[in-house]
């Protein structure tokens, strides 16, 4: 599904360059549930913005679903964005003024959906992710977990092939941090391509394919043939 | 996205940030306001003079003394330096023609009335019967001026009915002698008490017969001599002889002007035109500075929500999505403003209207429409910038920025 071939990207700081990518090869097959590990400035969130379209590689090629994205303009990039990959991020990113309802509908807006269609959605998956009683609340009045179950409900709405999570729980106290964990991986039994960066070891060991980062490099790439949970 | 999700998403960003808003719809409402409001009293002041010029008579042609136009041309400036005359003998060759209804020289002073022991100053008109006619004077009692022989200047006053209050209260007026300067008149008549003449309030002036004026004041000249044409295709016929008539009079000279009542409302129209484009310009730039704060409040807004416009690009929002998303926020507030300001300036108007109601102040279309233009073009060409940098932001660094 998804193959990364000789990426590399490279950020001017200052007068250096820093190789926050360097020559990564990397192929996720559909379904697969993907961590990526490493030390700050290892290169995994660089890696992860690649692989959602939020950056384009200086040199190597992206292809996803057999398509060269690379190349692609900001719209076709943007509708590829839309439509076939999720995001959750740490800080949630929901936007302050608008409910829990409202931030999980925009993806359909974007999408130019009608509103009947996007009303039936958005309570289909909120209940999917328990929050139908809290639909009408703003971002403020929820806490850190519901706030990323609504964020969570909004990467999914469209039915994404894959989710990329960059420390979903980095924010989030241990017990609202395990839910969100089970909501990410009952996702992912339910088939969706689930890819986590974070540098909690003790998240890193549930996935079954475990990627190490080092100064952007790839340094390790361990499958375990059993699934433990 | 649909155009009426994009307004919605727009008009919620407004709504989320209350006091920038309503502040920046202030700005462009008060904008808005002044041209319509300046615009109102330009205009009304057009309308007010040309009025006052229309409902001094119709089909008008007015002799000044002297030569004072640059039409005729050729003519050396020192010839002009002393004018003869108008006579009263002037203005009698003038009826001398079929295209000519009345004429009604005029002679302008100011003298002394005095009734039993009161006494006023003040101005003096001196005229003949046709006058009435010419510009359309009313009587409240009484009688105008007699017809009859001008050059016999009869001692009979009509009077302005403040005049008349003043110098009478309660006192019937009509047959009482007054005393006008050194000489006596008798009261025939008085005039009714509204309008406004050319800024002469006829409720404070006194008519008498042409040649008692001319006594009164000791001079033979006249201020005006008014010729009323058949009807208004005669006028430039009527234009033509009264120049002629009088340069034969006086020597083969032409030393008198000849105005028509278009010529002077075409240029008091032109003149007041001028003066309402002028505060259309200075409320105009109340408007430009108005369109500047938009752009100053779009580009902080940019900046507060960096965060926003990283994840609407991460959900899969093309930048040319995200300029519009802006662009109409812009839009929006300009057009509030401008609503607000409709609202405003109406209002101010109607208090105008309502203060000084013989000024008919009202805005003109087209001013509404180009303080609304306006207002709009604005508020989209200084929200470009700001929309065009947020469509540019690297979504990357937009989400860091937390």
């Amino acid at each position: 599904m998804i193959r990364l071939e000789q990426v590399a990207r490279v950020f001017q700081v200052g007068d250096q360059a820093v190789h926050a990518l360097d020559g990564v090869d990397l192929e996720v097959q559909r379904g697969e549930y993907l961590s990526i590990m490493g030390p700050s400035g290892s290169g995994k969130s660089t890696l992860l913005h690649i692989l959602g379209l939020l950056d384009r590689p200086d040199t190597g090629r992206y292809l996803l679903e057999g398509r060269d994205v690379t190349g692609l303009d900001d719209a076709e990039q943007a509708r590829v964005r839309r439509n076939q990959i999720g995001f959750v991020f740490q800080f949630f990113h929901l936007i302050p003024r608008m409910t829990a309802a409202e931030n999980v509908e925009l993806p359909l807006v974007l999408e130019g959906l009608e509103p009947a269609e996007r009303r039936r959605r958005v309570d289909a998956v909120l209940e999917a992710v328990g929050l139908s009683d809290r639909a009408h609340h703003r971002p403020d009045q929820l806490s850190g977990g519901q706030r990323q179950r609504v964020a969570i409900a909004r990467a999914t709405i469209l039915e994404p092939a894959m989710l990329l999570t960059d420390e979903p729980t980095g924010n989030l106290d241990r017990t609202s941090g395990h839910e969100i964990i089970a909501l990410l991986e009952s996702l992912h039994g339910a088939g969706m391509t689930l890819i986590v960066v974070t540098h909690d070891p003790e998240l890193g060991r549930r996935a079954r394919r475990r990627v190490r980062m080092l100064d952007g490099r790839i340094v390790e790439d361990r499958r375990e043939p059993d699934h433990e949970g | 996205m649909k155009a009426e999700d994009a307004a919605g998403f727009a008009f919620g960003a407004l709504r989320g940030y209350r006091a920038r808003s309503l502040l920046m719809i202030l700005a462009m409402a008060i904008g808005v306001a002044a041209v319509v409001v300046l615009t109102a009293l330009g205009d009304g002041a057009r309308r007010y003079v040309t009025g006052q010029f229309a409902s001094l008579g119709t089909n008008l042609v007015i002799v000044l003394p002297g030569r004072s136009e640059t039409t005729g041309g050729g003519m050396p400036m020192g010839m002009a330096a002393t004018p003869r005359d108008l006579t009263l003998d002037d203005a009698l060759a003038l009826t001398r023609s079929h295209r000519v209804r009345r004429v009604a020289p005029i002679v302008i002073g100011s003298a002394a009335v005095s009734w039993g022991g009161l006494e006023r100053d003040v101005p003096v008109m001196g005229s003949t019967a046709q006058l009435r006619e010419v510009r359309h004077l009313e009587l409240a009692q009484g009688r105008f001026l007699p017809a009859g022989d001008p050059q016999r200047g009869s001692p009979v006053v009509v009077m302005g009915a403040k005049v008349r209050d003043e110098l009478f209260g309660a006192h019937r007026a009509l047959g009482e002698w007054v005393r006008i300067g050194d000489r006596r008149f008798r009261v025939i008549g008085i005039l009714r008490s509204e309008g406004r003449s050319l800024g002469v309030d006829i409720q404070e002036l006194v008519i008498i017969p042409v040649a008692s004026a001319q006594r009164l004041f000791n001079a033979p000249s006249l201020f005006r001599i008014l010729v009323q044409a058949r009807s208004r295709e005669a006028v430039p016929g009527v234009k033509r002889f009264v120049v002629n008539t009088l340069r034969d009079r006086h020597q083969g000279e032409e030393d008198v002007t000849v105005v028509t009542q278009d010529a002077v409302l075409a240029t008091f129209d032109k003149i007041f035109r001028a003066l309402t484009l002028t505060v259309a310009g200075i409320g105009g730039i109340s408007l430009a500075v108005a369109g500047i704060l938009v752009m100053n409040v779009m580009l902080v807004a940019v900046s507060q929500r960096t965060g926003e416009i990283g994840l609407l690009k991460a959900l899969g929002a093309p930048s040319r999505q995200i300029l519009v998303l802006f662009l109409a926020e812009a839009a929006m507030l300009s057009l509030l403003g401008a609503l607000a300001g409709l609202a405003a300036g109406g209002a101010g108007t109607w208090l105008l209207a309502y203060l000084y109601p013989v000024l008919p102040a009202r805005p003109p279309l087209w001013a509404v429409g180009a303080a609304v233009g306006v207002a709009l073009g604005t508020g989209l060409v200084f929200g470009t910038l700001p929309a065009r940098r947020a469509a540019r932001l690297d979504p990357v660094q937009a989400l860091a920025r937390h």
